[in-house]
C-alpha cells in the first residue's frame, strides 16, 4: 500500500479494492462489476431502512476507496440471501457471497456496526451451533429477546407467549432444553471438524495476503 | 434494334383474371381504343407455352413492342424477360382484381379499372422505344483509391484480389495512415482478450508485392474529370509533375483526424505535458516499446504509476461547442490503451472515466478482459483536469455515488478520448449553413480532395458534421457522384474492423459501377437499366434547372450554356425530366410522353356518374411495392384510382398534374419517399424536389378555380402496406366530399 498523506488522495486509487480482493471472500469479483444496476433493482430489501447502499453502490464505493464507509455500512447486513442478484447479474458476479464476505470482513476487523441485529443474530446462531452441534431454538430466541436488556427481554417474551404456549402444547418446545440442551452424537468430532476448517481458512488467507 | 415498329398485346387469363374479368371486352378495348390489332389472350401467360408464344411473335412475326396485361410489373420478371423488345405491362392482378371485392356490384367498376389499365398500357407502349444503352461508355477497369490507410489499403488489396488493377494515391510519404501510428490495435478475432499487432506492415508488403497495385506516395489528386468507366485522374506527384491515370471508379478513403484537443483547455490539454489525446498515448507507448521500458510521463520521464482515461472529451456534446456525435471506437481504444499499462505492470492504477461505455462489435469480450486485468471503470462526468507539478488532479461528478466533487489526485497521465473528424473535402453545400461557427468550419476545409471537374463542385456532398453523404438505409457507400464511393471514417466514425468491412463493400460497389458503365448500363439502384436521358436541344431554353437539380452532378454545361449530359454519371432517376419546364428531356422508355399519354388514355366518366378518377403517381422503389404487397394481402382499395409508377417522384413533371386536372381527373396523389435530413429517397433529392415543385401547384389549382385538396403529396415507405390503401380510400372519400371536378368532358 502507498503511503498516501491525506484521505482524499487515497480516494479513487485501487488500494481498498486490492484489500477487498485479498481479504474478502469472492472479493476478487468486485472489479468485474460493470455498474448496470440490475442487482440493486432486483434486491427485495430495496428501500428498507438500513439499505443505504445497494450492491452496485457498494462495489463503486470499494473502487472509490471509501474503506470506512463500506466496512461500517449496514447495507451488507441487510442481505436476505435470496440470490436474485446472482441470478440476474450479466457479469455473473457472486453478489450475495461478496456481500456476506464484506460483512464477515467488517466483523473480523471489529468495525461492523455495533448492535447490528443481523450480526447479533449471526453470532448467537453460530455460538449456539458450535457448542452442541445443534441449534437450540429456545436458547437462540431467548438470546434474541434479551438483546436489549432484561426488561425488554421480558416484554419481548410476553409478547410471544401465545406462540410459545402453542408450541409447548404441540410438544414442539421443551423448557428443560434451556438447562440441558441435547447435542449431536459426536460433539467432539464436530469441534475437531470446525477447528480443521478454521485452520484451512487461515492458511488460505495467509497465502492470499502474502 | 427494331427496324419496323410492330406492336402486339397479350392478355393473361390466369390467377383468376379470366374468371373475374370479361376477356372478350378487354380484347375489344385493346383493338378499338388501344388500336393494337394483334391481341392474344392466354390462359396462363407466364407458363412456358405463353412465353413461347410471345417469343415466337418476336422472332418470327417481327414484333418489336409488346404490351402485357397480366400481373404487376414487379412480378414474373424472369418469365416476361424480352430484352430485345420494348415492353409495357398493365397491372391487372395486383392493381385490379386483388384489391377489389369479388361481388356482383363491384364487377362493373372492376372491369372498368382493368380496361383503363389496358388503355394506359397501349398508350405507353406506343410512345416507348427499346433502350439501346448509353453509347458514351468507358471501359477502364482500373480502380482509383484515394488514401493509403487501413481502409484504402484494404480496398486496394480486395480489388486486386478480384483482378482489377488499382492506383493508390497517398498524401503522406508512407502507407498505413492512422493505424501505422498505433502501437497495437483492438483484436478482431477470438478470444478478444489482448491488443494485437496493428497489421499495417503485412498489408504494406502485400501491396508492394502486388503488381496490380500502383502506389503514389506524397501525391494528391489535382483534378478528376470524366465519368464512371472513363475517369481521368490527374495526380500531382512528389516530383512536382502531374501524371494522368485513366480509371473506371473511385474509392475515397481519406479517413479522419483526431478532434483538436487544444479546444479542450478545461481538461488541461496544453497546460500540462502529461495530458495527451489518444494519439499522443500511442506515441508514448511506441516510444516505450522501442526503448523496452515502461511508459513514461512526458513532464519528467518518470514511469507512470496511475493513468486516467477521460472518455467523450469534446464528444457527444449537447452544447454545440464540440462534436455532437459518438466516434464509436474510443471506448475500445481506451480499454486497449489501459491494457498497455496493465499488461506490463498490474500495479499501475488505470481508471476509465466514462458516462456511457460503448463497445461495438466484439468489444464486450475485450471490455470483460480489461476488467479481469484490473482496469477500473468509473461512471463519471469529468468537469476539469488541474495540472499540479508532475501530476494532475481530475475532478469529476461520480454518477453512481452522485458525488459532485469526486476527484482523482496524483494522476501521472491523463488521456483524452477526443474522437474523429472526417477528412472530407470542400463542403459544396456550404451556402445552406449559416453562422460564424460554420464559417470557421468551411475556412478549415478549403482544400479539395478529389478536385472534381464537375459543374456542381469539387468534392462529394456532405451529410452531417462533414461526413460524406451516403444513403444510410439502402446504399451506405453511395455518394451523390456516380462511380465515386467513400469508405471508412470519412463516411462515418468507425474503428479498424468496421473500416475494413466498409472498404470491402465500397470496393465491390465500385467494381459494379465500372462494369455497368462498360456496358452502358446504369449504376445502382437502377443497375441493368440501359435507357439514358437525351435532350432535344433545339427546344432548350438554357434555364439550367436540369443541371442544378440533378442530384448526381451528371449534367454539365457546354460552351454555349446548353446541358451537357454525362450519361455514365446518370442514375436514370429522371429528376432532370421532371425539372425541365419545356419538357425536352426524355428517356427511350420513360418520358413526359409515356406517362402523359397513359394519363390521357384513361376514360373519364361524366360529372354525374359518381365515378371519380384519381391519379396516383407512385415511386416505384417504395410506394408501388407497398401497393403490390397490400394487394397480396387482398386489402381492398378504391376502384377509382389509376396508378402510374414513376422512377422517382423527382421525375414528375408538373405538366402531368396540369394535364390530369385539365382532362377531368378529380384528384392527384403523389407518393414518394421521406425527404429532408433523414431522407430515404433512393435518388437523394428527388422526393424533396418533387415536394418543392408540388408546393407551386397550389397556384395552378387556384388558377383553375379548383380546391387545393385535389393534389396531395405523401411520404410513403415500403413498409406502409396498411397505410397506403387507407390513404387512397381516405382520398377517395375526400373527393366525394368536395364533389366531382368541373373539367370533365371538355
Amino acid at each position: 500500500m502507498s503511503n498516501s498523506s491525506s484521505q482524499a488522495a487515497a480516494r479513487y486509487n485501487n488500494n481498498f479494492l486490492k484489500e477487498v480482493e485479498a481479504m474478502v471472500e469472492e472479493g476478487n469479483w468486485v472489479k468485474m462489476c460493470m455498474q448496470c444496476g440490475v442487482c440493486s433493482g432486483s434486491c427485495p430489501t430495496n428501500f428498507q431502512a438500513g439499505w443505504d447502499h445497494p450492491p452496485q453502490e457498494i462495489f463503486m464505493m470499494i473502487r472509490a476507496g471509501k474503506r470506512e464507509e463500506v466496512l461500517t455500512s449496514q447495507s451488507m447486513w441487510m442481505c436476505t440471501s435470496c440470490y436474485n442478484c446472482i441470478v440476474r447479474c450479466p457479469r455473473k458476479l457472486p453478489i450475495t457471497h461478496i456481500m456476506h464476505g464484506l460483512a464477515n470482513y467488517a466483523h473480523r476487523l471489529g468495525i461492523a456496526p455495533k448492535n447490528q441485529p443481523t450480526r447479533h443474530f449471526a453470532k448467537l446462531f453460530w455460538n449456539n451451533c458450535i457448542q452442541t452441534g445443534r441449534v437450540n431454538e429456545l436458547k437462540l430466541s431467548l438470546g434474541l429477546y434479551f438483546r436489549d436488556g432484561f426488561k425488554q427481554g421480558i416484554i419481548n417474551g410476553l409478547a410471544m407467549k401465545d406462540v410459545g404456549l402453542g408450541l409447548l402444547k404441540a410438544k414442539r418446545l421443551n423448557p428443560f432444553e434451556l438447562f440441558k440442551p441435547h447435542g449431536c452424537k459426536d460433539q467432539k468430532g464436530i469441534h475437531a471438524m470446525l477447528k480443521k476448517a478454521h485452520e484451512i481458512e487461515e492458511r488460505r488467507k495467509a497465502i492470499k495476503t502474502a | 434494334m427494331a427496324v419496323e415498329k410492330k406492336v402486339a398485346a397479350y392478355i393473361c387469363q390466369g390467377c383468376g383474371l379470366g374468371e373475374r374479368l370479361d376477356t372478350a371486352a378487354l380484347v375489344d378495348v385493346v383493338k378499338k381504343e388501344g388500336k393494337i390489332q394483334q391481341v392474344k389472350p392466354h390462359p396462363f401467360l407466364c407458363s412456358n407455352a405463353g412465353v413461347a408464344m410471345i417469343q415466337n411473335d418476336i422472332d418470327n412475326e417481327g414484333v418489336s413492342h409488346i404490351m402485357i396485361g397480366a400481373c404487376s410489373r414487379r412480378s414474373k420478371t424472369d418469365a416476361f424477360n424480352f430484352p430485345e423488345v420494348a415492353m409495357a405491362r398493365a397491372n391487372l392482378r395486383e392493381g385490379v382484381i386483388w384489391i377489389r371485392p369479388d361481388t356482383e356490384e363491384a364487377r362493373e367498376t372492376t372491369q372498368e379499372m382493368a380496361e383503363d389499365y389496358l388503355r394506359m398500357g397501349c398508350a405507353e407502349i406506343k410512345t416507348m422505344r427499346q433502350p439501346e444503352g448509353n453509347p458514351n461508355t468507358g471501359t477502364s477497369r482500373t480502380l482509383l483509391v484515394v488514401g493509403g490507410g487501413i481502409t484504402g489499403m484494404t480496398a486496394a488489396l480486395e480489388a486486386a484480389k478480384t483482378g482489377y488493377p488499382v492506383v493508390l494515391v497517398e498524401k503522406s510519404g508512407q502507407l498505413g495512415g492512422w493505424a501505422a501510428k498505433l502501437y497495437k490495435r483492438v483484436p478482431s478475432h477470438e478470444p478478444y482478450k489482448a491488443p494485437v499487432d496493428n497489421g499495417v506492415a503485412d498489408m504494406v508488403s502485400a501491396i508492394e508485392a502486388d503488381p496490380n497495385i500502383k502506389v503514389y506516395l506524397n501525391a494528391t489528386i489535382a483534378k478528376t474529370s470524366g465519368a464512371p468507366g472513363r475517369f481521368q485522374a490527374e495526380i500531382a506527384t512528389e516530383s512536382g509533375s502531374t501524371v494522368t491515370e485513366d480509371v473506371g471508379a473511385i474509392v475515397q478513403a481519406t479517413g479522419f483526424a483526431l478532434y483538436d484537443a487544444n479546444k479542450l483547455p478545461e481538461f488541461g490539454y496544453g497546460k500540462s505535458p502529461n495530458v495527451v489525446d489518444q494519439g499522443g498515448l500511442e506515441q508514448l507507448a511506441r516510444e516505450a516499446a522501442e526503448r523496452g521500458g515502461p511508459i513514461l510521463r512526458p513532464s519528467d520521464g518518470q514511469p507512470v504509476k496511475s493513468v486516467v482515461f477521460v472518455q467523450c472529451a469534446g464528444q457527444r456534446d449537447a452544447s454545440g461547442t464540440h462534436l455532437a456525435y459518438c466516434s464509436g471506437h474510443c471506448c475500445n481504444t481506451s480499454i486497449k490503451q489501459a491494457m498497455y499499462f496493465k499488461d506490463v505492470n498490474a500495479d499501475i492504477d488505470t481508471t476509465v472515466l466514462y458516462t456511457d461505455l460503448r463497445t461495438p462489435g466484439n468489444g464486450e469480450d475485450f471490455y470483460r478482459s480489461g476488467q479481469e486485468k484490473g482496469v477500473i471503470f468509473t461512471k463519471g462526468k469529468v468537469s476539469s483536469v488541474e495540472p499540479a507539478g508532475n501530476t494532475c488532479k481530475v475532478n469529476f461528478h461520480d454518477l453512481i455515488l452522485d458525488d459532485q466533487h469526486a476527484c482523482i489526485e496524483n494522476a501521472d497521465l491523463v488521456v483524452l478520448a477526443t474522437g474523429q473528424v472526417p477528412n472530407s473535402g470542400v463542403n459544396i453545400d456550404f451556402k445552406a449553413v449559416e453562422g460564424e461557427e460554420a464559417a470557421a468550419e468551411v475556412e478549415k476545409k478549403t482544400i479539395s480532395i478529389l478536385n472534381l471537374d464537375y459543374r456542381q463542385g469539387k468534392d462529394v456532398p456532405q451529410l452531417k458534421y462533414g461526413f460524406t453523404d451516403s444513403h444510410f438505409i439502402c446504399f451506405p457507400y453511395e455518394t451523390r457522384r456516380t462511380g465515386i464511393y467513400t469508405a471508412g471514417p470519412v463516411r462515418r466514425p468507425m474503428d479498424i474492423a468496421q473500416a475494413r468491412e466498409d472498404a470491402t463493400g465500397a470496393t465491390l460497389k465500385a467494381i459494379q459501377a465500372l462494369e455497368n458503365a462498360a456496358i452502358g448500363s446504369a449504376a445502382h439502384p437502377r443497375s441493368g437499366d440501359l435507357s439514358y436521358p437525351s435532350v432535344r436541344m433545339e427546344g432548350c431554353t438554357q434555364c439550367k434547372r436540369c443541371t442544378v437539380e440533378c442530384p448526381f452532378g451528371a449534367i454539365d454545361e457546354d460552351a454555349k450554356g446548353y446541358p451537357l449530359m454525362n450519361e455514365s454519371r446518370c442514375r436514370r432517376c429522371g429528376t432532370c425530366m421532371g425539372a425541365c419546364p419545356v419538357r425536352v428531356i426524355s428517356f427511350e422508355n420513360y418520358s413526359v410522353d409515356t406517362v402523359g399519354s397513359q394519363i390521357k388514355a384513361v376514360s373519364i366518366p361524366d360529372e354525374f356518374s359518381e365515378k371519380p378518377r384519381i391519379l396516383v403517381l407512385a415511386c416505384e422503389n417504395d410506394a408501388y411495392p407497398a401497393m403490390d404487397m397490400a394487394a397480396m394481402n387482398r386489402t381492398e382499395a378504391s376502384a377509382f384510382v389509376r396508378v402510374v409508377p414513376v422512377r422517382c417522384l423527382g421525375s414528375v413533371n408538373t405538366i402531368w398534374i396540369t394535364d390530369a386536372l385539365n382532362s377531368g381527373y378529380d384528384g392527384v396523389m403523389l407518393m414518394g419517399c421521406k425527404h429532408g435530413d433523414e431522407y430515404q429517397c433512393h435518388f437523394v433529392k428527388g422526393s424533396e424536389l418533387a415536394n418543392y415543385r408540388m408546393s407551386k401547384i397550389d397556384d395552378t389549382l387556384k388558377g383553375f378555380n379548383l380546391e387545393t385538396d385535389r393534389v396531395q403529396t405523401y411520404e410513403v415507405a415500403i413498409t406502409d402496406i396498411d397505410r397506403v390503401p387507407k390513404l387512397i380510400n381516405d382520398f377517395e372519400k375526400r373527393m366525394f366530399e368536395i364533389g366531382m371536378s368541373p373539367f370533365k368532358g371538355f
